[in-house]
């Protein structure tokens, strides 16, 4: 076992514990945060399979939010709402609309390929705009997916507790796909497309796969944050939802497979904590934290490649 | 037959509005090789500074004409502090820097500001109507601005094309290294093109905020438009932005014109007016996807 995987390991064994834990210390609205910051990682893996591994700049992930979420929320709406009906669709969808924009935008390479995928995510967001019998721009609000006699997502706790298994889950089985020959594939088409095509390999079909794959994880997500809240609208989908995804796997290293929980982590707790510290410094002032993130943001493209992920490795010599 | 002309023209205007967005972006992208997500926020600073000159001088001219040279310097700083470290990084770190400066800047532009939006008056002079044909009449203002978009769009196409710093801006959209080498002073070149396109992008702003309202993140919407524009257009040509830049604005005005109506002969008149603004957005996006299933790299972009 690798020292920094060990790092990995602890984070998840605190992870797992942290319902305990926010219990003892009666710390309820942390355990909100957690819930977060495990669900973002979820679509923050599955971002970083085509971000990371297959160098594809994708702007329109949050879009899975949306979809995910929207069909959990409208067969809620229209009375189903079995989880075990509830799911499978939401997550058909997700992969169906994953197939098709991968199938457009996969023609096209670099900047118009982030410009596509954004265009794609922005017309999912106008579309639950439009929907004025679902919510519209307000949202919907909607009660939460059933799984009787299993499982009761109203429990904040046990609610966490799946989407941590979820979480588990979907590192387990994307460390896996990473290592796999897929994986190999994939990375040696960001390395040399055009070798890889002179070997054979049908790198299109390998990367329209990964664009399934990630968008079922990411649809998965949205379930969840529909979830969470018992509430879904357009916003979840916004195209700055997007660009905090792609924050998150750069911020915590990109092609790492547990980066996109570190950069989570680190997320996510800067908003918490900039807040109040900027607030301590000057009253009012943790309103404009972003003032702060902002210029972070840029320092980290400029200097911060690898991300958290290198950081941990590099101390490792 | 009045409603429908009258229409044509708001979505000409539209379209120049967003042509002169698209037109900053599609330089900074062509020449520099730069993703900047940061354009709607010069566009969004151009109007609050627009805003503040306007109040203080008490006159529109006075104030827009004080407003672009100061949006021309808050470029500059920018592309001197930030952005000039970008050029030839990847797309990915552009993407993730200047989305960290849209952040900045909505904060920023709060904290100076405000979080209420700030509304322009219509100047006097330019509140009446025209009579456009007999019996046609059109307000003033919009009229104005499809005038002066029309200006800029030739001044620009113009600029490219007949004068030396455009042949230097072709030149470096070609082949940024040979100019380099032939002894253009290429970081001055990028920091006039980077403060030309904003600009740009304040006297969009600046001409939109009477018939709309200056607000947060007001930018960002209509940067994904543009970003849209240059895609179907092709990156880093000035043509294709402003062929883009019509259709897309004929579009938009399309779909909230006429398409309310034509729902409503199948859809409840609260769901079509609903229905209606999301379709248009819709079809914007579904005519940029049908362009780059077409022609990968959009109407008028050069070939890989």
């Amino acid at each position: 076992m690798q020292p920094r995987n060990m790092i990995a390991l602890l984070l998840l064994a605190l992870l797992a514990v942290l319902p305990l834990l926010t219990q003892a210390f009666d710390q309820r609205y942390l355990l909100s945060v957690g819930t977060r910051i495990v669900i973002w990682s979820i679509a923050a893996v599955s971002l970083n399979m085509i971000l990371g591994y297959g160098g594809l700049v994708s702007f329109g992930h949050a879009a899975f939010f949306g979809i995910g979420g929207y069909a959990v929320g409208i067969l809620s709406a229209e009375g189903i709402q079995n989880g075990w009906l509830q799911w499978p669709v939401a997550l058909a969808a997700s992969m169906l609309w994953a197939a098709l924009v991968g199938a457009l935008s996969l023609r096209t390479r670099g900047v118009y390929f982030i410009m596509i995928t954004l265009a794609f995510a922005q017309l999912v967001y106008y579309l639950a705009s439009g929907l004025e019998g679902y919510g519209g721009d307000d949202g919907l609000n909607i009660s939460r997916s059933r799984f009787a006699g299993l499982l009761d997502l109203r429990d904040k706790a046990t609610f966490y507790w799946l989407c941590f298994a979820l979480l588990c889950g979907t590192l387990w089985f994307c460390g896996r796909l990473a290592n796999s020959r897929f994986g190999t594939v994939l990375r040696g088409a960001r390395a040399n497309e055009l070798r890889m095509t002179a070997l054979g390999f049908p790198v299109f079909r390998y990367r329209l796969v990964a664009c399934v794959i990630a968008g079922a994880f990411g649809g998965l997500a949205g379930i969840l944050i529909a979830n969470e809240g018992a509430y879904v609208s357009p916003a979840m989908m916004s195209w700055v939802k997007s660009g905090d995804l792609i924050v998150i796997v750069v911020l915590g290293g990109i092609g790492a497979l547990f980066g996109p929980l570190y950069g989570a982590i680190v997320f996510f707790a800067l908003e918490e904590t900039l807040k109040p510290f900027l607030d301590l410094l000057h009253k009012g002032w943790g309103e404009y934290w972003q003032i702060v993130f902002g210029p972070l943001l840029v320092l980290i493209a400029l200097h911060a490649r690898g991300g958290m992920a290198s950081l941990l490795r590099r101390r490792d010599g | 037959m009045e409603y429908l002309l009258i229409q044509v023209l708001n979505g000409v205007q539209l379209g120049l509005l967003m042509f002169l967005l698209a037109a900053g972006l599609t330089l900074t992208f062509g020449i520099m090789d730069l993703v900047n997500l940061a354009h709607g926020s010069l566009y969004m600073i151009g109007a609050y500074l627009a805003w503040t000159f306007i109040t203080w001088t008490d006159s529109f001219l006075l104030g827009a004409l004080l407003a672009l040279p100061a949006t021309f310097i808050v470029g500059v700083i920018l592309e001197v502090v930030v952005v000039r470290r970008l050029y030839g990084r990847d797309h990915l770190d552009q993407v993730l820097a200047t989305f960290g400066l849209i952040l900045f800047f909505n904060d920023l532009v709060r904290m100076v500001w405000g979080p209420a939006g700030k509304s322009i008056a219509v100047p006097a002079f330019l509140s009446h109507t025209v009579q456009i044909l007999p019996g046609v009449s059109y307000p003033a203002y919009r009229f104005a601005l499809i005038v002066v978009g029309l200006l800029v769009a030739l001044l620009l196409a113009w600029l490219v094309a007949r004068t030396r710093l455009g042949m230097l801006i072709r030149a470096g959209a070609s082949n940024r290294r040979m100019i380099a080498a032939l002894g253009v002073n290429i970081e001055l070149l990028f920091s006039l093109v980077f403060g030309l396109g904003a600009v740009f992008a304040c006297l969009a702003g600046l001409m939109t905020a009477p018939i709309s309202s200056v607000k947060i993140g007001m930018g960002d919407d209509i940067l994904i438009l543009a970003f849209v524009i240059i895609v179907i257009g092709g990156i880093g040509s000035i043509k294709g932005a402003f062929v883009a830049a019509m259709v897309v604005g004929q579009i938009d005005i399309f779909g909230r014109a006429f398409l309310p109506e034509l729902l409503k002969s199948f859809l409840s008149p609260a769901s079509a007016s609903a229905a209606a603004p999301a379709i248009s957005q819709v079809l914007i996006y579904v005519l940029m996807a049908g362009v780059l299933v077409w022609r990968p790299t959009g109407l008028f972009g050069q070939r890989p």
